[in-house]
């Protein structure tokens, strides 16, 4: 176990290096720099910013200078935002980010997996066929749909909720909410599959033989088997959860970490492009590595080589 | 005689499919004496299994009991409640599945699982259990049982966990113990050790055993009587001497002739039983064998055979026994 960590770890390094190379090299591609706009600047101050971020240099020399001090952990002062360094962005946003992504995540697997389960144990009756329906337009219908029209109706139809900012527990419920609908359908639906192959096991009869009661059968011998698939999906769905979504974000003037994914992007704040990026990538391998150590705990069979 | 431990009479038993009412069991009725083995013999889908499950009330959704009792130490399963199945299964009666590699629940050990069954029976502690568990271990012949209590079934071999699964059955020391082909899967030395084992406990412990199978070989080697069934039906009944030296209905007749024998000349075909099986979904009017019957008359295509006594504790239904008996200037039953 303590080795097959530590092996994952020095992969995740390598991996976090590939990936910063390759978005080094992409952001330098695109064309445009942080310092242009519809008003472009003078010569000379446009070199004098450039000189300051040394930007003037060649690339070679900026990865390297960039690489140098990312290992030691300084990700550098952000181009566009003045006078912010992008890990005090990258916290701050991530701060907002994860607390309402954390709560959608809760909500979606507490509400997601007995869905799913109780369509199971219903299949092919009506309740199942409800919730059916309602999984596939959880999972059809877009986030900004659903922010938009849970606005119309409870803020502005039944001025019930607040439409922006997260300045109060109330404030949390609408964009918890539009962010919860997606993975809650698609939990929903990966526990009903995997409830309905685990049912008809053989260790399923073998559990009922046994005189256990109902309760103990699903809750001891079923569920633990059928989340399995919901613990892969949930490695990379906290990951994503919890650096924010753009659309929301924006609707209910959250400021949270997922806007500057997108605003450093179009900015071309090339420090905090790398830093999100690299931020995002660090949490997608640990919460892998996380979930392959929490599936070896729940299913024994698992080997970690 | 000794007690009368199980009394099947009548049972029906359908599944209610969307293609239709599929009969499963038509009028089965059984009896076994307390400390006997009952073979149940007959080819898929003739009703063994599903007979099996219902003493057990394990019947699958859509399958339901339509008609007929099953009395159990004189008490009637058909109409018990749930909570009242529940404290019966694993305690007065076990059963012991197919394929073992499949049967036990891979995510916890095999401690937990036979701690499972003990606890929810009885009063006794972890530890208890435990100490139990290691004792049921040691008695279905499983080595170093300490050390398989913190294993998990996929570290064991097919016929250790089918010991696992025997020492699960008998954890509660129950009055029955049904096998629902405890060998198929294994392989055939493996098989053997296991059916010994069988036996042995039978004599140690002297429960009573189903035991559910398509090999005569094994009915042969353990069992007292024998019931063999066919499309829904118990065919015949009787002692194991009487299906073997004694067959009576042509479709025991078809399944001994299939059997190859030690003696026979090399190269010797085997003889199979032309057909196929019942269509469950249309039964026929008559003797469910009729069309694969060599034998097969008129009267069998359109009339079911009432049960013929033979012998004492012996009878069958075909309608060939009425003809012999009538021609023999006997009475008939008609």
């Amino acid at each position: 176990m303590g080795k097959y960590v530590i092996k994952r770890v020095l992969l995740a390094a390598v991996t976090l290096w590939l990936v910063a190379t390759i978005t080094f090299a992409l952001m330098n591609l695109v064309p445009g720099g942080p310092f242009l706009s519809e008003k472009t600047p003078s010569e000379a101050t446009l070199k004098a910013l450039n000189e300051k971020y040394g930007l003037d240099q060649p690339l070679i020399v900026q990865y390297k200078n960039y690489m140098q001090k990312a290992i030691q952990g300084d990700f550098g002062p952000s181009l566009k935002q003045r006078g912010r360094m992008v890990k005090q962005i990258i916290t701050t946003g991530f701060k907002v980010s994860a607390r309402v992504g954390g709560l959608s995540i809760l909500i979606a697997a507490l509400i997601g997996v007995p869905l799913g389960s109780v369509a199971a144990l219903n299949r092919g009756k009506w309740i199942d066929n409800v919730i059916i329906v309602f999984t596939t337009s959880g999972i059809a219908v877009p986030s900004f749909v659903v922010s938009t029209v849970l606005m119309l109706v409870f803020s502005i139809m039944l001025g019930w909720l607040p439409t922006y900012g997260l300045s109060s527990p109330l404030h949390y419920i609408m964009p918890v909410a539009a962010l919860a609908l997606y993975p809650t359908s698609y939990i929903a639906r990966l526990m009903r599959s995997s409830m309905l192959e685990v049912l008809g096991q053989d260790y399923m009869r073998t559990a009922k033989a046994k005189g256990l009661s109902q309760f103990a059968i699903l809750f001891k011998h079923a569920l633990r088997n059928a989340i399995l698939p919901i613990i892969t999906y949930l490695g990379p769905l906290i990951a994503y959860t919890l650096t924010g979504s753009f659309v929301v974000e924006k609707i209910f003037t959250i400021p949270g970490l997922g806007s500057d994914f997108i605003s450093s992007i179009i900015n071309r704040d090339y420090t905090l492009i790398m830093g999100t990026t690299i931020f995002l990538a660090f949490l997608l391998i640990t919460m892998n590595l996380v979930v392959d150590i929490a599936y070896k705990i729940v299913d024994p069979r698992i080997k970690l080589k | 005689m000794s007690e009368l431990l199980l009394d099947i009479r009548n049972l029906r038993l359908s599944f209610f499919t969307p293609a239709g009412e599929v009969k499963a069991l038509n009028d089965v009725s059984l009896k076994l004496e307390e400390g006997d083995v009952l073979g149940i013999v007959g080819e898929s889908g003739s009703g063994k299994s599903v007979t099996a499950y219902s003493i057990m009330g394990l019947t699958v959704h859509p399958g339901r009991i339509i008609g007929g009792t099953i009395d159990f130490n004189s008490h009637n399963i058909t109409e018990m409640t749930e909570a009242d199945m529940r404290m019966m299964r694993g305690n007065e009666v076990s059963i012991i599945f197919q394929d073992p590699m499949t049967s036990l629940n891979p995510v916890y050990t095999i401690g937990n699982q036979i701690r499972e069954v003990i606890m929810l029976h009885t009063d006794k502690n972890k530890a208890q259990a435990n100490e139990r568990a290691i004792e049921l271990m040691e008695l279905v012949g499983i080595n170093e049982p300490i050390k398989r209590l913190k294993q998990y079934p996929h570290e064991l071999s097919g016929g250790m966990r089918q010991r696992v699964m025997i020492a699960i059955a008998l954890a509660c020391e129950p009055k029955l113990l049904i096998a629902d082909e405890p060998t198929t899967a294994l392989d055939v030395t493996i098989q053997a050790q296991i059916l010994e084992l069988m036996i042995e406990l039978k004599n140690k412990l002297g429960m009573s055993i189903i035991m559910i199978t398509h090999d005569l070989g094994i009915v042969a080697n353990m069992c007292k009587k024998i019931a063999v069934m066919y499309g829904g039906k118990v065919v015949e009944y009787g002692t194991t001497e009487d299906i073997f030296y004694n067959p009576r209905h042509e479709y025991t007749k078809g399944l001994l002739r299939s059997i190859p024998k030690l003696n026979d000349k090399e190269h010797k075909k085997l003889i199979p039983i032309e057909g196929t099986p019942v269509d469950m979904l249309n039964p026929p009017a008559g003797c469910p064998f009729a069309p694969r019957c060599e034998s097969c008359m008129k009267i069998c295509i359109s009339k079911m055979p009432e049960y013929v006594d033979v012998a004492e504790g012996h009878y069958s239904a075909c309608w060939l026994i009425q003809k012999e008996a009538f021609e023999q200037g006997g009475e008939t039953n008609e």
